[in-house]
C-alpha cells in the first residue's frame, strides 16, 4: 500500500487534464483504485461535502462520481443541469463557483463551454475535478480507461490499441491515445476517412517514437488488437449526409468478427452505445464496457479520496 | 537624422518604434493602450522599407516602455525595433522579443472557449515564438499566427 506522502502530488490540487500528470501519476491512482475495488465501502468522506455541478445533463458520469462519494460516506450538493440553477438568471461561472466553494470541500464539474474546468479551477478556493468541458478534456474517464486496461491486460506496457469510430472529436480517444504513449503502446487507428486522427496527435506520436497505423476497416486491426476502444460515429459529425450513409455500417463490431482475436482481447467503450457495438457481443467474454463503467466509481474513489488527502 | 526617418518628425525624449508591418501599426497602438496617452504621438505608415516593402514607424515624445510592456507587440511586429532617444540621439537600442505568456491581447480562435463566453481575459503559452502558435491556458487548443486576432 501507498503511504500518503507519495501521494502528495495530488493534494488538494485540481484534476483538469490528463496531461497534468504524469506516468508514474496514473500508476499510483490505478494502485489506490485497486484497493478500492477490495474495499469498496471506506467512510473516509465522513463530514466532507462534494458540490457535484452538472451545467449540462451527463447521467451516466453523474451518476458514476455520485456514486464514488456515496460509498465514501460523504455527502452531495449541486445541480444535474444548468436549468435549475441561477445560471439561467445570468450568473457568472465566477460567481458561481465562489459561491459554490463556500458550501464544499471540492467540487466536480461538467461544463459545455472548453477551458470552463481550468478556468473553475484557477478562482476556486477549493480543489475541482472537471467531469468533462466540451469536447476538451474528461480525465477520469482516461484514468478509469487506464485502470480497466491494466486489469484485463495485467500491464500497461506494450499493447496493442485499437481506437475505433471518431477519432477526429472524440476527447476520450485523444485522452487515451496521449496517456497510453507513456507506455509503449502500438496504436492503430479506424476510421472513415473525413474523421482521422488529427495531425496535431500523429504529429506527437511521431515525436515520442509511437508506432501508428491507420485503416479503413475495422477487421484488418482486430486479429493482433490486446484492446479494441470503440467509439460512436455520430451522424451531426458528418455535412453530406450521404458520406454518414456509406460509412454508418462499416463500425459496427459484430460478435462474428471476435473468432480470430486474441484471447487477451477486450473491448472497451465510454458508453452510451446506439449500434457501434452490436448486441450479440455483449455476451462475449471479450465485452468489457460494463465492467468498465463499474471501474469508474472505483477510480473516482481513489481520485477524491487522494485529492483530499485522505488516501 | 537620417533621410529615411525624416518624414515623420524627430523627438527630443522618448521611443521610437520602427520596423512594424504597414497592416500591423493599428493593432500595435491598440496593443500599448497609445489611445489613452497624453503624451505627442506622431506616426507614419506605408513608408517605403527595403526589408519589408511597406513598413510603420511611432514616435513617442516622453515615454518609455518597460520589457514586460513593449514585448506584447511582438506578437504583431515580430521584427521592430526600439530606439530610446535622448537629446536628440538613440541612446540605446531594443528588439523585441515574445514573451512565455500572453496575457489578454489575443483572442482564442476556439469558438467554444470559455474565454469567448465569460468576462474572462484570455491567457496563452507561448509554444513557439518563432511561428508564433500560442496555445491557450484554458480550453489547449492552438491559436496559430494565420487566425491571430488582436482583442
Amino acid at each position: 500500500m501507498l503511504n500518503a506522502n507519495k501521494l502528495s502530488f495530488m493534494k488538494n490540487k485540481s484534476l483538469i487534464s490528463i496531461t497534468d500528470y504524469s506516468r508514474d501519476n496514473y500508476l499510483k491512482l490505478i494502485e489506490i483504485a485497486e484497493g478500492f475495488e477490495k474495499n469498496p465501502r471506506q467512510q473516509l468522506l465522513e463530514g466532507y461535502v462534494i458540490a457535484s455541478l452538472f451545467f449540462e445533463p451527463s447521467t451516466r458520469t453523474r451518476l458514476s462520481f455520485e456514486s464514488a462519494i456515496n460509498r465514501l460516506g460523504g455527502r452531495i450538493v449541486g445541480f444535474t443541469d444548468a436549468s435549475s440553477s441561477s445560471v439561467k438568471k445570468g450568473e457568472s461561472l465566477k460567481d458561481t463557483i465562489l459561491t459554490v466553494s463556500n458550501y464544499s470541500d471540492l467540487i466536480v464539474m461538467r461544463h459545455p463551454l472548453e477551458g470552463s474546468a481550468r478556468f473553475a479551477s484557477d478562482v476556486a478556493p477549493v480543489p475541482v475535478v472537471n467531469a468533462g468541458d466540451g469536447a476538451n478534456q474528461h480525465p477520469t474517464q482516461c484514468l478509469l480507461d487506464l485502470y480497466s486496461i491494466k486489469k484485463t491486460q495485467g500491464t500497461l506496457e506494450n499493447l496493442n490499441i485499437a481506437l475505433v469510430g471518431d477519432l477526429k472529436y472524440g476527447r476520450t480517444v485523444h485522452s487515451l491515445m496521449m496517456a497510453m504513449s507513456n507506455f509503449n503502446a502500438t496504436f492503430n487507428f479506424i476510421s472513415p476517412d473525413s474523421l482521422r486522427m488529427p495531425d496535431t496527435y500523429k504529429n506527437y506520436l511521431d515525436e515520442k517514437g509511437i508506432k501508428y497505423y491507420e485503416h479503413d476497416v475495422l477487421e484488418d486491426a482486430l486479429p493482433h488488437a490486446d484492446i479494441v476502444y470503440m467509439t460512436r460515429v455520430q451522424k451531426e459529425r458528418f455535412s453530406d449526409p450521404i458520406e454518414y450513409e456509406k460509412v454508418k455500417n462499416v463500425y459496427i463490431l459484430r460478435n462474428a468478427m471476435l473468432e480470430e482475436t486474441k484471447d487477451n482481447l477486450r473491448i472497451l467503450h465510454p458508453l452510451p452505445r446506439v449500434n457501434e457495438i452490436n448486441e450479440d457481443v455483449d455476451t462475449n467474454p471479450k465485452a468489457y464496457y460494463f465492467e468498465q463503467a463499474l471501474n469508474g466509481v472505483y477510480m473516482r474513489q481513489a481520485i477524491i479520496s487522494s485529492i483530499l488527502g485522505l488516501r | 537624422m537620417t533621410d529615411k526617418t525624416r518624414s515623420v518628425s524627430a523627438i527630443n525624449e522618448g521611443t521610437v518604434i520602427d520596423h512594424i508591418p504597414a497592416d500591423s501599426l493599428f493593432d500595435v497602438l491598440s496593443i500599448l493602450k497609445l489611445d489613452e496617452l497624453e503624451n505627442q504621438i506622431t506616426f507614419g505608415t506605408n513608408l517605403k522599407s527595403e526589408r519589408y516593402g511597406k513598413k510603420a514607424i511611432i514616435k513617442l515624445e516622453g515615454k518609455f516602455f518597460e520589457d514586460d510592456e513593449i514585448n506584447r507587440i511582438a506578437l504583431v511586429a515580430p521584427e521592430a525595433k526600439l530606439n530610446i532617444i535622448r537629446d536628440y540621439e538613440v541612446a540605446e537600442k531594443k528588439v523585441v522579443g515574445l514573451p512565455d505568456e500572453i496575457h489578454g491581447i489575443a483572442k482564442c480562435m476556439n469558438p467554444k472557449c470559455v474565454t469567448n463566453h465569460q468576462n474572462i481575459s484570455t491567457r496563452f503559452r507561448v509554444k513557439d515564438k518563432k511561428l508564433v502558435t500560442l496555445k491557450c491556458h484554458y480550453c489547449e487548443k492552438i491559436t496559430d499566427k494565420k487566425h491571430l486576432e488582436i482583442l
